[in-house]
């Protein structure tokens, strides 16, 4: 079992898990509304499968937000 | 720049900080600040920054004011209902601080106008609420080499960070504006009055920390806060190398204006 940190708060995994995985984990519905930063390096999209996390990664999931004003 | 007795007075607790002192409350009144957008998020940052005695304030927008605005819009009052955004926050700054001079652009913010505007300011703030405007204030500060800061707000949270040339910049953070309607604006999914108020007055704080030169901004971070837990974490960030603005190899060159979500165009006829 490996333990890493996603958006500040500890988790861990059972079996080895790459990004895609953890995204899936983490019930995030729509994959392409977030941005993840993986040890505070921005990761592609494409790189998302092929990425498999060690211990004591630090993952942040970056969502979208609106808000203010229409102009 | 001699302060009459007046702007001493009314500036005191500024130049009592170390920090800011006589000389910084200069380089507040020397500055030019564009706010993009009259609206919940730019609302208290125009308080805030007319009242701190910004010398020139640009409000940009388009809209005029309506009644459930009100909520969250604290510088446009019942009276204002029909009036041009830009109007009614001219009023309120004027009435606040005599000092300001206002310029006020009664219109959207365009690929066609965006470095025009932005390039008569020291600094720009996003009070925007949509995607496509967010970008495209992004993209023209870094293509003009602008400082601004970004914020948004959405139900109970809100995020900021505020960008200087050669840091990380939205696009690094955020590669593309999400496809219309996939990601809710307030106007869809509703926000807490008080958040705007929240995230604006820490937008007016960066606008004058980069004024004055005092403490550490907000770049290379992106700040966010949940007001249900009160939590606010700063997660760190960097520029990306594959940024396609700001990065080694720039693929836009050109500002673009982003297709708006549906509701806002039905909005806007």
């Amino acid at each position: 079992m490996i333990k890493i940190t996603v958006n500040g708060k500890t988790q861990d995994l059972e079996n080895a898990t790459t990004i895609t995985q953890l995204i899936a984990l983490n019930n995030i519905t729509q994959p392409d509304m977030v941005s993840v930063q993986l040890n505070e390096e921005f990761i592609s999209q494409e790189d998302y499968e092929s990425i498999e996390l060690k211990n004591g990664d630090e993952v942040d999931f970056l969502y979208f937000m609106g808000g203010g004003q229409p102009v | 720049m001699n302060f009459t007795e007046d702007q001493i007075a009314r500036y005191s607790r500024h130049i009592l900080l170390r920090d800011v002192g006589v000389e910084g409350q200069e380089k507040i009144s020397n500055a030019k600040v564009l706010i993009v957008g009259a609206g919940g998020l730019g609302a208290p940052v125009a308080l805030y920054l007319a009242a701190a005695g910004v010398g020139t304030i640009g409000i940009i927008d388009g809209d005029v004011v309506d009644l459930s605005n009100l909520q969250r819009q604290i510088i446009h009052f019942t009276a204002d209902v029909n009036k041009p955004k830009v109007i009614s926050a001219k009023e309120k700054i004027n009435q606040l601080n005599p000092d300001v001079n206002v310029i006020v652009y009664q219109t959207l913010f365009t690929s066609e106008n965006a470095l025009e505007i932005i390039n008569d300011y020291d600094f720009i703030v996003d009070g925007t609420d949509n995607f496509p405007v967010k970008f495209l204030i992004n993209d023209a500060c870094v293509i003009a080499g602008k400082p601004f800061s970004h914020g948004g707000i959405l139900r109970f949270d809100g995020q900021t960070l505020t960008y200087l040339p050669g840091t990380a910049c939205y696009r690094c953070l955020f590669h593309s504006p999400p496809p219309p309607n996939a990601v809710p604006t307030c106007s869809q999914a509703g926000v807490l009055g008080a958040i705007a108020g929240m995230l604006g007055t820490i937008q007016a704080a960066e606008t004058l920390k980069y004024l004055t030169g005092a403490g550490e901004l907000l770049t290379n971070k992106l700040l966010s806060f949940n007001a249900k837990t009160m939590e606010f974490r700063t997660v760190k960030t960097k520029r990306s190398e594959k940024c396609p603005v700001c990065g080694s190899h720039p693929t836009i060159t050109q500002l673009i204006d982003y297709e708006q979500a549906v509701c806002e165009i039905k909005k806007k006829n």
